[in-house]
């Protein structure tokens, strides 16, 4: 299984990379989301994807889950999800005062001022 | 702190103390108060000419950095007070003459004596120091007040292009030194001068001798303004006459000729370094006398002969390291090349600083320095004349002067290379004495054009500024101080010979003993007698003829010079470095994630492959499922689709089915609180996306359109892809221990009382994360709500 989730992992990675060489804002944020999915479910399957119970104790089952990862990911997908809704705000109000999405359009640096 | 230190740090102090008695006692020129000290200084060294005399020396130690071996040691031996009193001796006379040179009501007195007393400090550090970066330290700081110097009159652009020049140079060689320092420190395990010379030898076929030795002698030959390194100090002439004299004929640009002379014993045992010093001196003194002919400015000529005078110096000093080699029977004569550096270089700083300062004068005087200008000034200015006759003289070797008596010695050197046969060199050995008499002819033609061009012929007053007329007399003591010294040295070379030159000797050849300097005056009919008649003859018949030989200097057009050269490297080096930074640093976020990708790309790849780490290891793999199958193509479909979505809500409606179909893996490999919170802030994040962009006005200018394919994007994301792919299964097939996670299992219920394993450790076990966590939302959402209601407009700014 570890095989194929590896495959699904490099897959998303691909397209967040390819999202994030694009253009427009709103893709290179889409990119950002697809990316932490892919690292969430990497720290995943890098924490082993074999059978066991459910991190509860009240089971009574002879393995569990690693709980691990589990809490490392927890942590991570708040954090990113804290990370994209400023990014957003953060386009939404470029948008807004430079009427442009297009990070073309945005480049400069202190030579074509 | 001995007094030794105090005497040497008392410059230092004293700078300090300038602009307060500038500001204070405004009335009497600043230069009197400085001008005690340098004299007082010459007095306190001059008393330990009865030490190093006999032999002796002196040492004292105060600790800075012991534990890098690093201590402000001084060490006054022959070599180190024969500097000393030179540095003190003319720094007391340049003093004096500029107090009469620098207008009290003109110029800002105070940053030039706070500057010269700075040099005047670090030029006393070097010589007398015995720790090799403490002796680096003060050679950066000759460096840095020679800058300042140079760039006295700093509204001038030339003194400003000047003083760029002379820095970049002398710190790059500097910097240079630095290295060949820290390598001599490797090898010998101290960085102390004399513990290094007492045990030098041992490591001559160490593998760091030569780059140190090389390293070093960059250092000294950009100091000294060797060939092809000389072209910073003709355009040090911007600099104010008192610190032409000073610095750049007297002092700094002899810190060099220190360095090589105080270095000898240690690298002098390898043949290469008597190749390498007498050569670089050699083709010095023969670029910088032939050039000086050319000069027409008074300054110019003086600056490509003190170059010239510094290649004779450090081509004898090349040919005294022979002596290292060859002892035994003609001990004495290699000796003898030692010597007569020695005596030169005390030689060389007693007319070239005359020289300098007369033309000082002339310029105080008429207002010019061009000698197209200058001529009959002999009558005006009689007793500039005067010192100008016993310098340029002595600078061209004539009798009685004492520039004839270290000329004479530095031919019989020369000719005793041909005689003895040193290193097998017995045919290229004629080019040395060949070089050496071809070379004194254009120094007898430079003197004499400096000496007659300036002073006799016809005066032409209408083209000076000022009518000619005899400087004060203070301003005259100091060339006449000199001038004098000139001819005493010249008459009676003898009282320099035990008192300084056999302790400086000494120090230089310090296996030498038995030594016994005696410097005749008539040493009979000789080679080198014939060979300066020759130089007398030549010299003569090319200076009458000069109008008809001297269009050789134009056969080479200007821009094929060194400085030429020089100007374009810089120019090179600046264009080169913006043309990078122009084509790497475009201002596209694009490119730099390009650049960062494929780093990634490149370095991961790299480093699977060189270590071998790649390994697929299907043993501990989990079995797979009808579910997963489906949730992964539902996955790879949808992130694909992502790529060809045209309209942005789609591509926001399959982000969302994404994160959907992550928690849904979360549920099928038994994360609940995972596939809970996955939900949620997949949901939230949705809808923000739509709040943001669905919400939007639509831009007249933006039309919805697929992406357009871009084939190093694709090239670059396929990359990324296949490295996390590959390293995620190298990753999973190498477990080199087990997880720690049965301490979590175990412990959850016994020692926090929670039986969800994960809330326990969020909360309990690794409580800290989730703290730093719930801030990193409380800043998201501050800054969300104050980007939202700061509305500073690019007008209010």
């Amino acid at each position: 299984m570890e095989i194929v989730m590896a495959a699904v992992i490099g897959i998303l990675f691909m397209c967040a990379t390819y999202l994030m060489l694009s253009k427009s804002i709103l893709r290179i944020i889409i990119g950002t989301s697809l990316l932490s999915h892919g690292a969430h479910l990497l720290i995943l399957t890098m924490g082993g994807l074999k059978g066991g119970s459910v991190p509860l104790l009240g089971e009574g089952a002879n393995s569990y889950a690693d709980p691990l990862p589990q809490a490392l990911i927890l942590t991570a997908i708040v954090i990113s999800f804290g990370v994209t809704s400023f990014l957003l705000v953060l386009a939404y109000r470029t948008y807004q005062e430079l009427g442009t999405d297009d990070m073309e359009q945005l480049k400069g640096n202190d030579t074509h001022e | 702190m001995s007094i030794l230190h105090w005497a040497i740090f008392s410059p230092f102090i004293l700078a300090i103390l300038v602009p307060l008695l500038y500001k204070r006692v405004g009335r009497i020129h600043t230069g009197w108060f400085v001008l005690v000290l340098p004299v007082l200084l010459f007095i306190y060294f001059f008393q330990f000419i009865s030490v190093t005399s006999m032999g002796d020396s002196i040492r004292e130690n105060v600790s800075w950095i012991p534990t890098l071996d690093i201590g402000i040691d001084f060490y006054i031996d022959g070599l180190g007070l024969l500097f000393a009193l030179l540095i003190t001796g003319i720094g007391s006379l340049v003093i004096l003459y500029s107090i009469f040179y620098l207008s009290k009501e003109k110029e800002k007195l105070n940053q030039f004596y706070v500057y010269l007393l700075l040099f005047m400090g670090a030029m006393l550090g070097i010589v007398l120091s015995d720790n090799l970066i403490v002796l680096y330290m003060f050679w950066e700081f000759t460096s840095l007040s020679s800058f300042l110097l140079i760039g006295y009159w700093n509204e001038r652009e030339k003194s400003r292009n000047g003083a760029q020049k002379s820095m970049l140079i002398t710190v790059f060689g500097g910097l240079s030194m630095l290295g060949g320092f820290v390598m001599l420190g490797l090898m010998g395990g101290t960085f102390s001068i004399r513990a290094l010379i007492a045990e030098s030898g041992s490591w001559t076929s160490h593998s760091l001798f030569i780059p140190a030795m090389l390293l070093i002698l960059l250092g000294a030959f950009t100091k000294s303004a060797q060939f092809p390194f000389h072209i910073w100090l003709p355009d040090a002439m911007e600099a104010p006459t008192p610190v032409s004299a000073y610095l750049h004929s007297a002092t700094m640009v002899k810190a060099g000729i220190y360095l090589v002379a105080r270095l000898s014993p240690i690298f002098a045992q390898i043949e290469l370094w008597f190749w390498i010093v007498s050569i670089a001196g050699l083709l010095t003194l023969c670029w910088g006398s032939f050039f000086a002919v050319k000069q027409t400015d008074l300054k110019g000529i003086l600056a490509f002969s003190t170059v010239s005078q510094l290649g004779l110096i450090m081509s004898l000093l090349g040919l005294g390291a022979a002596a290292l080699h060859y002892d035994g029977l003609d001990d004495q004569l290699y000796m003898a090349a030692t010597v007569a550096a020695v005596f030169h270089l005390i030689n060389h700083a007693t007319f070239k600083g005359s020289l300098f300062m007369a033309a000082g004068i002339i310029d105080h005087e008429t207002g010019t320095r061009d000698i197209r200008k200058l001529g009959g000034l002999m009558t005006y200015l009689p007793v500039t004349f005067t010192i100008t006759v016993i310098g340029a003289f002595s600078m061209a070797g004539l009798p009685p002067f004492n520039g004839f008596l270290s000329k004479e010695m530095f031919f019989t050197s020369m000719v005793n290379v041909v005689n003895l046969n040193i290193f097998d060199m017995e045919t290229w050995g004629y080019l040395f004495p060949a070089a050496a008499w071809i070379a004194s002819i254009f120094t007898f033609i430079y003197s004499m054009i400096l000496l007659f061009k300036t002073f006799t012929g016809k005066a032409q007053l209408d083209k000076l500024e000022k009518e000619p007329h005899e400087a004060p007399i203070g301003m005259l003591i100091s060339p006449i101080v000199l001038a004098a010294l000139v001819i005493t040295f010249g008459l009676f070379p003898n009282i320099l010979s035990t008192t300084l030159i056999e302790p400086a000797v000494s120090s230089i050849q310090p296996a030498a003993d038995h030594l016994h300097v005696h410097i005749s005056f008539w040493h009979g009919f000789g080679t080198e007698v014939w060979m300066t008649i020759g130089v007398i003859v030549l010299g003569i018949l090319l200076y009458l003829s000069l109008s008809r030989w001297n269009s050789i200097y134009h056969i080479v057009p200007e821009r094929f010079s060194l400085n030429a050269l020089y100007d374009s490297i810089l120019k090179m080096v600046n264009n080169g470095s913006g043309f990078i930074a122009k084509a790497v640093m475009k201002g596209s976020i694009r490119s730099y994630l390009i650049y960062i990708f494929a780093f990634f790309i490149l370095m991961m790849a790299f480093s699977l492959y060189h270590k071998g780490a790649f390994r697929m290891n299907t043993e501990n793999t989990a079995p797979i499922g009808v579910y997963e199958i489906i949730l992964a193509l539902v996955m790879i479909i949808g992130s694909i689709s992502i790529l060809f979505a045209k309209s942005r809500l789609t591509s926001i409606i399959i982000l969302g089915a994404v994160g959907y179909t992550v928690a849904l893996f979360f549920v099928i490999f038994r994360a609940p609180d995972l596939a809970l919170t996955q939900l949620v802030i997949e949901t939230i994040s949705v809808a923000l996306f739509l709040l943001c962009f669905y919400h939007l006005p639509k831009l007249a200018s933006r039309k919805e359109e697929r992406m357009t394919f871009k084939l190093n994007n694709a090239v670059i994301s396929i990359g990324v892809g296949l490295v996390v792919a590959l390293v995620a299964l190298s990753a999973q097939s190498q477990k080199f221990f087990a997880p720690i996670s049965s301490f979590y299992l175990e412990n959850a219920y016994k020692e926090a009382g929670g039986k969800n394993v994960v809330n326990v450790i969020l909360v309990d076990f690794r409580g800290l994360d989730t703290m730093f966590e719930i801030a990193v939302l409380g800043i998201a959402a501050l800054g969300i709500f104050a980007m939202i209601k700061l509305r500073l407009t690019r007008g209010n700014k």
